[in-house]
């Protein structure tokens, strides 16, 4: 996509800038002030909802939208996860939505015309029980079904392609593993950054330090949000901010069956080269990926109580690091730089909403819980197909919110445990 | 560490002795309840960012079933109580209120007694 105002980015533009001291770079996206209304406006500037604005304005054509945001562009959940990319789903609606994603991540960064490092350099999730050995095999058989590829792999040749691995427990002994050779990581950042040139670029306002404050609706429709930066009118308001839905819901007048809690991560120190495939393992919540920069980084598992505070239990980070190094020897002399938290939502079967709501005009994208990151290119598309048109379309269909009502879930739980 | 003291054994209980059970004063919907009453009991909670009723039970201890008030934005406890209870005590609402000033208490009789 051309890019007039920040300049398209080439190896010419490289040259170019080298010769005059790189005076000549634009700022990456805009910062205006908002104006009286909007037809679209989207609450969160995260990956996901920047996503949705950049492809109501690439597949629809809707570019008079706002994406408004609390604090910074990319500083919530999207800042926060372990980049972490697959899309080997046991149920066939979350397989479609995720499998879009990766497909769409694969040429992301030619698409954007900004490098978001997607690096498919492979996925494993461990089998660590009998139980999980049987759940993966069901989930290879289930994604060749899907036509996502994905295969099961004894622990030989698992130690093969991850060699620091300690296959033998005794505790976790590593029993085989789920590998999807096109997984991978990206860098967070990059893709909001990313998202949000393209959207500048296509003439949408980002608003930063914008908090919503009010909802304001008449006869069942949506008129305006009110915010910290005045009152900004809307045709169509898509909320789209993970941990802080239900507090947005209210303010709309419905309530979700979402819950809230601390989800952690870490980094270690950096180090050489030692693994260059994601290894997951669920059954102690402990995720790990080694960044470009070389540290180690480690997603763990949630607090299982409600809470807001972007930081978590140290118990729980106790508990994954303690299973890690069992698996992985070698990182039991490593510091952590940094340990941080994000608010996840959690719905109650595991899988995220993006729906319609009983107030008119209003769309919610949310629920996606622990693993949000390796959706948001094909969240933001089917979300912007359901905003645009005003009804799901083939990717958003099964994730109505009124599967709850009707028994429809799409249970995720059961298939990649607790956290995913 | 999150720590919240039992009230039936009296142990000031860390959070790994305990194991979590979600919103409390929840309305169980019988038989008759309608489809929304049942969505409603299985999966619309409140899910407040501010004074929260939740449950809790004493796992590693007593293994008794009790509620807490707990702040889910600040993590302050206001209090425990038992589970045999329709609502928290005043006491644990005057401790809500002086953390919180906004916030009253979502049952009525309650919120009157404060306000007198």
């Amino acid at each position: 996509m051309p890019s007039p105002r920040s300049g398209r980015y080439s190896v010419f533009a490289i040259a170019r800038e080298a010769l005059r001291q790189h005076q000549g770079w634009n700022r990456a996206w805009a910062s205006p002030e908002p104006r009286e209304r909007y037809k679209v406006v989207i609450v969160g500037a995260g990956g996901h909802g920047l996503a949705t604005a950049y492809y109501l304005g690439k597949n629809f054509g809707i570019t008079d939208v706002a994406v408004i945001e609390k604090g910074w562009l990319g500083g919530g959940n999207t800042g926060r996860n372990t980049t972490i990319i697959r899309s080997n789903y046991l149920q066939d609606p979350s397989a479609a939505i995720y499998d879009k994603a990766l497909k769409l991540y694969e040429n992301l960064s030619q698409d954007l015309n900004y490098n978001v490092m997607f690096s498919p350099r492979g996925l494993i999730m461990l089998a660590q029980t009998e139980h999980e050995v049987r759940g993966y095999k069901r989930t290879v058989y289930a994604n060749n079904l899907q036509g996502v590829s994905t295969e099961w792999i004894e622990p030989k040749r698992l130690k093969e392609i991850v060699p620091i691995i300690n296959i033998d427990g005794p505790r976790y002994p590593v029993l085989g593993g789920l590998y999807q050779a096109r997984g991978g990581t990206a860098r967070h950042d990059a893709v909001a950054w990313g998202y949000a040139r393209a959207c500048s670029d296509m003439g949408m306002h980002i608003i930063q330090t914008c908090e919503v404050t009010g909802i304001e609706t008449a006869n069942g429709q949506v008129q305006a949000v009110s915010t910290t930066k005045g009152r900004i009118g809307c045709e169509k308001l898509a909320l789209v901010v993970a941990g802080h839905s239900s507090q947005l819901a209210e303010m709309a007048g419905f309530r979700l069956p979402i819950e809230s809690v601390p989800l952690q991560a870490m980094v270690s120190e950096p180090i050489k080269p030692c693994m260059d495939v994601v290894v997951m393992a669920n059954t102690v919540h402990g995720y790990m990926s080694q960044s470009d920069k070389g540290e180690m980084v480690i997603g763990g598992g949630t607090d299982s109580y409600n809470a807001f505070t972007q930081r978590g239990s140290w118990h729980h980070i106790e508990e994954t690091v303690r299973a890690l190094i069992e698996t992985f020897p070698m990182i039991s002399r490593l510091k952590m730089l940094r340990q941080w938290g994000g608010i996840v939502d959690m719905t109650g079967d595991r899988s995220p909403i993006l729906s319609a709501t009983p107030v008119g005009n209003i769309f919610v994208n949310c629920g996606w819980g622990t693993g949000g990151f390796k959706a948001i290119p094909g969240s933001g598309w089917a979300m912007a197909e359901l905003i645009a048109q005003g009804r799901p379309g083939p990717l958003a269909a099964a994730f109505g919110m009124n599967r709850f009502r009707e028994g429809r879930f799409i249970d995720e739980s059961v298939a990649a445990g607790v956290a995913h | 560490m999150l720590i919240l003291t039992c009230p039936y054994c009296g142990v000031k209980a860390e959070e790994t002795e305990l194991s979590p059970g979600g919103e409390a004063h929840l309305k169980r919907i019988g038989p008759k309840g309608t489809a929304e009453e049942f969505e409603a009991y299985l999966f619309a909670r409140k899910n407040i960012k501010g004074v929260h009723f939740e449950r809790w039970r004493h796992a590693y201890g007593c293994n008794k079933w009790f509620l807490a008030a707990r702040d889910t934005h600040t993590m302050q406890v206001y209090g425990t109580y038992k589970a045999q209870t329709a609502h928290a005590t005043d006491e644990i609402v005057a401790n809500a209120r002086q953390a919180r000033a906004e916030w009253v208490p979502d049952w009525p009789q309650a919120s009157e007694a404060v306000v007198a």
